[in-house]
């Protein structure tokens, strides 16, 4: 992301706010040791006169300088679809907010004959702004495919019919994000070649993942080979082995259906 | 958990990673899954995983918010498997890294002689998870391909910094980090076994492989000479 770099002016690690997804990588995931900030600057000036270089484990900061500020909307936003231990208001699920094909086996969100698309901006480590997720999300819904309802990024359009975004999130940068649709398996192709489309006149990357149903065999004889076609070599996948189950106690929390542009 | 679909390597570079995970879903099995999480977590403890997590609180390695200074020195490196699963305390995904092939069949047998009702998906090769379906006498419920990485992708890193980035797919292990790692391990500044960990511990759900980042980092070594 580039969002921490060392100011030439002040010689101080400094944060670019424009830069920052609010991923608090910086806070949660390095190790501290609450040093005084004066005698570690002291300490450093020092070995750097003697060209000495102390070599300290990488991941700890030694003054715990880094303290979280209250975010506001929209810049709120940025934290929601970056920093995964924060769950999405929308849908109550950590990390980038979906559960798509992972809970097939009980949620039945994409089911024989159908093909679910999780279409990822930013991912991986790149970013991306919301400017680039409307762009993809206007032509999907000119082309008329249905957007997951519970998905944190419809949750954020104003017009789920035209994929509208609100207006005031658009520039907001945020480490990834995901667009869900569904559609019927023949159309497979189109989707991918209007992805194809699209993300010619984008800035950054983009990481799709394709979800079906299997058959009573455990086989995908439908999906595969259209994305085999395509030219796609796949070689990794999410496998849901279907063990799951509705809990007796609780009635589906709603309806299943995605929501229809 | 989308986090583990998208690691960069072809097939063949997944013979080491199994990400088996569990998660119910919201409003459908959520309202008593936390003791079957639980014990999705204990059982795969008794199949040795490479790694543990859930996606509240991070994998078997963490950060100190209180870290002595000596720690540069002699810093437990040990993966704590006990405080993943005492520190489970709300439903959320949570999942078990193998780097072994039987070692994950035999879990997702067991897994299923369980009968949790939980969704269970294994994040691996397209083949290796057709596998441990086979030996556990599964057949797949749904399938989620990754078509990899597409757009602008000059802005992305060399392949070994991406095969190890992507390990966590919240990219939470930056793609600088990976960098950084792989030249200390070539300048002999770090141990393989030592850089991943640094690594690891920035994966907030714990599903960084750090056998198979081992070895990614072992084969640097090996291109450099």
């Amino acid at each position: 992301m580039e969002a921490i770099y060392i100011d030439p002016i002040k010689r101080r690690a400094t944060i670019k706010r424009d830069e920052c997804v609010e991923c608090y990588a910086c806070f949660n995931g390095l190790s501290q040791e609450h040093l005084n900030p004066t005698i570690v600057r002291a300490t450093r000036k020092l070995f750097s006169m003697l060209r000495i270089r102390f070599e300290p484990e990488p991941d700890v900061c030694p003054t715990a300088a880094f303290e979280p500020e209250e975010l506001v909307w929209p810049r709120v936003v940025r934290r929601a679809f970056s920093d995964p231990r924060v769950p999405h208001e929308s849908t109550g699920v950590e990390g980038r907010g979906t559960e798509e094909v992972k809970t097939n086996d009980v949620s039945g969100r994409v089911k024989i004959g159908e093909v679910g698309f999780t279409i990822e901006f930013g991912r991986p480590g790149v970013g991306a702004r919301f400017t680039e997720i409307q762009e993809m999300c206007w032509a999907l819904a000119k082309a008329g495919v249905s957007f997951e309802k519970k998905n944190p990024i419809t949750s954020l359009m104003s017009d789920v019919a035209t994929g509208t975004l609100r207006a005031d999130i658009l520039n907001e940068k945020v480490m990834s994000a995901i667009v869900e649709i569904k559609t019927e398996v023949a159309r497979t192709e189109e989707i991918i070649r209007l992805v194809w489309d699209v993300e010619k006149r984008l800035k950054t990357v983009i990481a799709i993942g394709v979800g079906t149903r299997c058959d009573e065999n455990g086989e995908d004889h439908i999906v595969e080979p259209i994305l085999e076609r395509l030219g796609y070599k796949l070689e990794r996948a999410k496998t849901n082995i279907g063990l799951g189950r509705i809990s007796p106690k609780q009635q589906p929390m709603a309806e299943k259906e995605p929501v229809h542009a | 958990m989308t986090n583990t679909l998208h690691r960069f390597g072809d097939a063949d570079s997944f013979r080491d990673d199994y990400v088996i995970f569990a998660m119910a879903s919201k409003g459908t099995n959520d309202a008593d899954s936390l003791p079957k999480l639980r014990r999705f977590l204990q059982i795969a403890v008794e199949y040795k995983p490479v790694n543990l997590g859930d996606a509240r609180h991070g994998g078997a390695l963490r950060p100190s918010k209180s870290m002595n200074p000596t720690a540069h020195w002699n810093r437990d490196m040990a993966p704590d498997f006990k405080a993943v699963i005492e520190g489970l305390d709300k439903p959320t995904t949570c999942a078990a890294v193998f780097d072994s092939k039987v070692a994950a069949e035999d879990f997702v047998k067991r897994i299923k002689e369980e009968d949790l009702g939980l969704s269970i998906n294994i994040s691996t090769s397209i083949d290796g998870a057709e596998q441990c379906c086979h030996h556990a006498g599964i057949t797949r419920h749904s399938v989620g391909y990754s078509l990899g990485f597409e757009g602008k992708t000059e802005n992305l890193p060399s392949a070994q910094v991406l095969m190890l980035s992507t390990m966590c797919g919240h990219g939470m292990v930056s793609h600088s980090l990976a960098k950084k790692m792989t030249d200390w391990v070539k300048e002999g500044r770090r141990t393989p076994a030592e850089a991943v960990t640094y690594m690891a511990r920035f994966c907030s759900c714990g599903v960084f492989n750090p056998s198979r980042a081992k070895r990614i980092l072992e084969d640097a070594i090996g291109d450099g000479k």
